[in-house]
Formats: C-alpha cells, sequence, structure tokens
C-alpha cells in the first residue's frame, strides 16, 4: 500500500441532492422568519412567544468568550437559512418519502439499521423530520416516540410541562438562538416501568449550504422505565459553513434510565454547537456516550444534573481531530446536588493532522451532598507532532465528605507498542491501527454491535493514509 | 545442520552510545543458546537489535538470517521470516485484546484463514500447556497482569505464532518455581514438536538451565561475548560469578 502523510480520507457522506423544496427561509434571522416559522407550523401562543422571547435573549447575548473563540466569531448569522421544509408530508413509510431523500437515507444504511435491530427511527432532513416510525408493540405499550413538532401538537400538556425547564433560553447564546428557531427533533416519552429494550434512532442530515439545524430534543422517562436513544449526523462537503445547534434535555425520573448515545459525523464546514443536559432523579441513572468524529468546530459539553438520591450519571466523550481544520472542544459537566450520588466521566480524544482536540469539564459537589463518589479520566493521544491536545478540567467541591479520583494522562503512540505489535508481524500501519483502536475501546465496547463495527471502519478510514 | 543466524562484527548504538563492540556469533538450525551476563553487560542491546528495535543503530557488521542480510529489514519483516523475542518487559496495549491480537499476527505470518472456532480451539490447548485462564483470551493485552503472567503470556504466543527462531529474554526472571517450570516445560514441549526450531535464551540465573538443555552458552561482558562453552560454563559461572570471568580476562590481556 502506497501511504502518503498528507492525504485525508475522503469524506464518504460528503455528497448532495438538488433542492426541491416546499419553503425555505431567506438568509439572516429577523423577528419575521421566528413568527413565520411558529405560524406555519400552527403553534400555540406559549410557543411563538417562547421563540420571540429566545430571539430577544439571542440578540442580546454577546459571543461565547472562552472555547475557539477565532472560529466562533467566523460564524456570519446573516448568511444562514434558518428554516427549510423540504417536503409538505411526513412519511410513515419510506415510500412515502420523496425518492431523492429516501436515495440519501439508502446511502447512509438508514432503513436498513431500521429493519435490523431499531425499535425506532426517526429521519431529519434540513429542518423537519421527514420519516418517521415505531415499532407497533412499544406504541401499545404508550410509548410516545415523535418528531418534536409532532409532539407539541399532540402533547402540549407533556410538552409544556417539560420544554426549556432544563436548558432555558438565557443559558447561553446558542440555546437561545435554537429556541428561537428551533424545528424538529425528537419527543419521546416512555411510560413508568417500561423497558425498551432496543435503541431508538435519530438521524440527522443537512442537505443545503449555508443551512442552519436546530432540532430540539426533549426524552422524559418516567419511574421505572429505561430507554436508548441513539443519533447519528452527515451533511455535504461545501465551502461555506452550516451551523448546527441543537438542544437536548433528558429527564429521568425516579430509578429510570437514559441513555443517550451520538455518533456526530458532520462535514468540515459544520459549526456543531450543542447544549446537552439532562437530570436524574433519585435512583436514576443517565448516560451520555458522545463520540464526535467529524464537524469544523464542535463545542459540547453533555451535562447531568443529580437532583435524587443515589442516581448515577455517565458520560463517555470520544473524540478524533484530524487535519488543521477541524477542533473538538468536547468534555462533559457533572453536577452532585444529592447525597451518594456517583458519576464517571471518560474523556478520550485524538488529534492528528494538525488537529486540536479539547477537553473541557466541570465536575461540582454542592454543599451536603455527602457520600458523593466521582472519576473522572481523561486520556489524549497525539499522532504527530502538529497536533494539539489541551485539558481544561475543572473541579467545585463544597462537600468534604466525597470521594474524587481524577486522571489526565496525554500520550503519543508509544515507539516501544508499534515495536511490540509489530515484532509479532504486524505492519506499522495495522499496529498503530489497533493501538489507536485499543484506545478508544472503552467507547466502542458500549455501543450495539453494528454502530461498533462502523466506528471503527470510522477510525480506519480516517487513520489510512495517515502513516507512513 | 545448516547456519541459521550469523552475526559478524556487530557494532551497535542506542542514543549515540556504543553498547556492542563488534560481536560474532553462529547459531545453526535446531540449536539452543544460552546468554547469561550481568546487567547492562548489552544482553538487551542485543535481543532488541536482532528483532529490529528502531532506537538501535547498527554501526558496522553483519546479521545474515536464513541466507538474507537483515540490517534493514524492519521489526515485521523480520518476523515474516520466522524471528520471535519474548520479550523481558512485555509493555500492556489498552484496549487490544489477547485473542484479536494473536488472530491478527497468525493472519498476517501465516497468511491462513484458519476460522474462528478452530483458533480458538488451538489457543485453549496452549493455555492449558501454560495453565493460563481462558479469560485472559479477552483481556487486554498484558494489562493487568502479573509478571508471571506477562512471560507466560509471551510463551503462548511463541507457541501460537510458531516460529523457527525464537529468542527468550529473560523468560524466568520475576518467577516463582512453579511458574518456572511451566514456562521451561512449554519451552521443551515447543522445542520437541519443532525440532529445527532454534532458541537463543537470555538468563541471568542458572536454574532455568535445569529444565532446559542447551548446546552453548556463551558470556557477555561489556558489549561483547567474553567466554563461549557448553552448559559446563553456566555451572562454573553459577559457582564462581562474572568476577571470575571478568579477572581472567584481565590476565589474558
Amino acid at each position: 500500500m502506497t501511504l502518503d502523510l498528507n492525504q485525508d480520507q475522503e469524506y464518504k457522506y460528503g455528497f448532495h441532492d438538488t433542492e426541491n423544496y416546499t419553503f425555505k427561509s431567506g438568509r439572516g434571522l429577523t423577528k419575521d422568519v421566528v413568527l413565520n416559522i411558529s405560524k406555519m407550523k400552527k403553534e400555540p401562543d406559549w410557543m411563538t412567544e417562547f421563540r420571540l422571547r429566545s430571539l430577544d435573549i439571542f440578540n442580546q447575548k454577546p459571543m461565547p468568550k472562552w472555547g475557539d473563540t477565532k472560529l466562533l466569531n467566523e460564524i456570519d448569522f446573516e448568511n444562514i437559512f434558518y428554516y427549510v421544509k423540504p417536503t409538505e408530508k411526513q412519511g410513515k413509510t419510506w415510500e412515502e418519502v420523496p425518492k431523492d431523500i429516501k436515495n440519501t437515507f439508502d446511502r447512509l444504511g438508514i432503513p436498513e439499521a431500521e429493519r435490523k435491530f431499531l425499535a425506532g427511527v426517526s429521519a431529519q432532513y434540513e429542518s423537519e423530520v421527514i420519516y418517521h416510525s415505531l415499532r407497533e408493540d412499544l406504541e401499545k405499550l404508550g410509548v410516545l416516540f415523535f418528531d418534536m413538532d409532532t409532539g407539541l401538537r399532540e402533547y402540549p400538556e407533556i410538552v409544556k410541562k417539560y420544554f426549556a425547564t432544563i436548558i432555558p433560553p438565557e443559558d447561553n447564546k446558542f440555546a437561545a438562538l435554537n429556541s428561537a428557531v428551533w424545528s424538529g427533533g425528537s419527543f419521546i416519552y416512555v411510560p413508568p416501568n417500561t423497558q425498551v429494550e432496543m435503541p431508538l434512532q435519530a438521524y440527522f442530515r443537512i442537505n443545503t449550504e449555508n443551512m442552519g439545524q436546530f432540532e430540539r430534543t426533549l426524552i422524559i422517562a418516567d419511574e421505572g422505565s429505561s430507554v436508548h436513544y441513539i443519533e447519528g449526523c452527515t451533511a455535504p462537503t461545501y465551502s461555506s459553513d452550516s451551523l448546527h445547534s441543537a438542544v437536548v434535555e433528558l429527564i429521568a425520573l425516579k430509578n429510570a434510565k437514559i441513555r443517550y448515545t451520538t455518533i456526530q459525523n458532520w462535514s468540515k464546514n459544520v459549526f456543531n454547537l450543542v447544549t446537552k443536559r439532562a437530570v436524574a432523579h433519585e435512583g436514576a441513572v443517565v448516560e451520555w456516550l458522545d463520540g464526535n468524529m467529524g464537524s469544523k468546530l464542535t463545542m459540547k459539553y453533555p451535562s447531568i444534573y443529580l437532583i435524587g438520591e443515589r442516581a448515577h450519571g455517565e458520560v463517555v466523550s470520544v473524540a478524533l481531530a484530524s487535519g488543521s481544520d477541524q477542533h473538538q472542544d468536547a468534555g462533559a459537566k457533572i453536577i452532585h446536588a444529592a447525597p451518594n450520588t456517583t458519576s464517571v466521566i471518560t474523556s478520550k480524544s485524538i488529534s492528528r493532522n494538525g488537529g486540536r482536540a479539547s477537553y473541557r469539564g466541570l465536575l461540582k459537589v454542592h454543599k451536603g451532598a455527602t457520600g458523593v463518589k466521582s472519576t473522572v479520566k481523561c486520556d489524549a493521544l497525539m499522532l504527530d507532532a502538529n497536533s494539539r491536545s489541551d485539558t481544561y478540567p475543572t473541579m467545585e467541591i463544597y462537600e468534604n465528605d466525597v470521594k474524587i479520583e481524577h486522571e489526565a494522562t496525554v500520550s503519543k503512540i508509544e515507539d516501544e507498542k508499534l515495536f511490540y505489535l509489530m515484532s509479532r508481524g504486524l505492519g506499522e500501519d495495522q499496529a498503530k491501527l489497533m493501538i489507536v483502536n485499543g484506545f478508544m475501546e472503552p467507547f466502542v465496547k458500549e455501543l450495539p454491535m453494528e454502530y461498533a463495527v462502523e466506528l471503527n471502519r470510522l477510525i480506519e478510514l480516517e487513520m489510512e493514509g495517515s502513516v507512513g | 545442520m545448516s547456519e541459521l543466524l550469523t552475526i559478524k562484527d556487530l557494532h551497535v548504538e542506542i542514543d549515540k552510545k556504543e553498547i556492542l563492540h563488534g560481536l560474532n556469533l553462529s547459531i545453526k538450525e535446531g540449536e539452543i543458546h544460552v546468554v547469561m551476563g550481568r546487567n547492562g553487560s548489552g544482553k538487551s542491546t542485543f535481543t532488541n537489535t536482532l528483532m529490529g528495535h528502531p532506537a538501535y543503530k547498527i554501526l558496522k557488521g553483519q546479521i545474515n538470517f536464513k541466507g538474507v542480510d537483515i540490517n534493514n529489514l524492519k521489526s515485521n519483516e523480520r518476523a515474516k521470516l520466522g524471528m520471535f523475542l519474548g520479550f523481558q518487559y512485555p509493555i500492556s496495549i489498552p484496549g487490544v485484546t489477547v485473542v484479536n491480537f494473536i488472530r491478527q499476527a497468525i493472519k498476517v505470518l501465516k497468511g491462513d484463514n484458519i476460522s474462528p472456532k478452530d483458533f480458538r480451539k488451538r489457543l485453549y490447548e496452549k493455555m492449558d500447556l501454560l495453565e493460563i485462564d481462558y479469560s485472559f483470551a479477552t483481556r487486554y493485552i498484558n494489562e493487568g497482569f502479573s509478571g508471571g503472567e506477562k512471560k507466560r503470556m509471551e510463551i503462548l504466543q511463541m507457541s501460537m505464532l510458531e516460529p523457527c527462531f525464537v529468542i527468550l529474554d529473560e523468560p524466568d526472571s520475576g518467577l516463582d518455581i512453579d511458574s518456572l517450570k511451566l514456562v521451561a516445560e512449554s519451552i521443551n514441549n515447543f522445542k520437541k514438536q519443532f525440532p529445527k526450531t532454534s532458541i537463543l535464551l537470555v538468563t541471568h540465573y542458572q536454574r532455568i538451565l535445569d529444565y532446559i538443555k542447551p548446546d552453548k552458552v556463551h558470556v557477555f561482558l561489556d558489549g561483547n561475548i567474553a567466554d563461549s562453552g557448553g552448559p559446563e560454563l553456566a555451572l562454573e559461572l553459577e559457582k564462581r560469578g562474572y568476577d571470575w570471568l571478568e579477572k581472567a580476562q584481565v590476565s589474558v590481556l
């Protein structure tokens, strides 16, 4: 095999469809754009007001003064399409989806995965969910799985009770933006003591250049229930940037369990600025498995507020920053606000070919949250000298009766490891790939098998041509 | 039997410091050679150089293996010619399971596509011989292994990969007497199964030679072979210590 140090693997999902849309807003963000979205969706007044209030907050809030401010300030809010409606009708079968769009999802392997191992699928294209399905048995059990707009229309009382209670628009500029122009995303409610054994999956696809995708997801797991939600995302490769800014709120009531898995593989012209937060009530478990492979700049720190006794939170964050045009600023936040709560943060980042990976984390223990146990482990692997890795861990501990472990490592692919593997006959590229895959294993082994295979393949593609 | 390995006038440096000074050695097919010597006498430099560790630079001389000049071959290419190094301090590789690693190595070395089922069967047989619990197959390479477990894992890899030239760098250090016996028996079994395989065994202690009978014993001193002989040389060393040799050398000078 001929290897070229400077050659990057071509992004496999960079193709795009021709646009044949029902509605496309003009560029830029105005009150009219917001009102128009709300009107087209026939929303109740409280939501329209919420949007307008959020727009004000967005306009008032300055850009963040932390993180990758240089890249952040490249975002041209005036150049973005805030709402694009690709089709009039949502499909319940793939046959009902417009042919071009269906072909796209075929190429992404979604219908096939659905047949094999998913309990429900939601597919969002631009601003709207264009396909949705849930297995009948789950529907009969009372599991609600809809796009957020349908959720609001058909279950307004549940939505109103929880919507924006975990992430208010005041939280940050991008949460405010999402709150003003949100469209699509998932609404899930799992009734008490109901276990959704197979994962529910949402797939997000951007097609238009300079698109802004602002999905909004709300998951409520009622007492004693459990659910696993998986999201994946891709976009075409364009020369100018798109913006993806989601808000995701999870509520795990007493003894409930939510696992939320992300495999983010946006093309390298997408800003991925996402706010994700969960609350875990008494005895509840929330797990974020957050894999970031794509995008130009990702800033995302899934959070868990442990507000009930014995609640457990876990974040596994994995980032691959590949090339000088990519910065993964990822991490986790866990707030212990009740006694005997436990948490684990595992962060793994790989940077190569000039890529930059940052870990940013917060661990906070409130006064009175006795008996807290937490482990934070951050490992960074740098594949060459041009790449960069930073760690910004913050700990605020206001209680003495706690047990906290923190460990951080930065490593290169050590010559001794390479020598060991190569002495058994493995070629240098194969040995490096084995070390990288091993490094990612704590994340990969938590994924359903099909995703693990896909992720390993992605890493392999990214690594191809990276060693000489 | 024909020559398997011929080393002529080998000079090797690491970190710009010459460690081996003109070493000569020949090993024939099927022979067992033992290398003894104090810490710092150049034994590990020698084994690492043989296996092609990139940090060790050959300044002068030649290593010929199976009629091929291997001076410039990478370690994986040497492995493909049938060389194997059992490490003194095997490194751990997080996230890579023993079974996956050995299977990939076999694929590369032998090109055969043994079915996963047959592969497991073979692996378990060898693990039985070394009294390694099956659970180790799915553990990460050397991660959290005790010293003895690491040594046995090296021998396990040797018996799975079936090399024709085995370098064992202190396979006995840190082992209790039971583990030592197990390791020695596994080496002997392997040798019985593959009589043409040659072994270069590096050790500090005579006691492993109670179980493994060498054809030749070499003593390293200051980066060269100070003396060579039969098994009796190891016994002599055990009795009289390395000082004896050092003095003997000085008197020759």
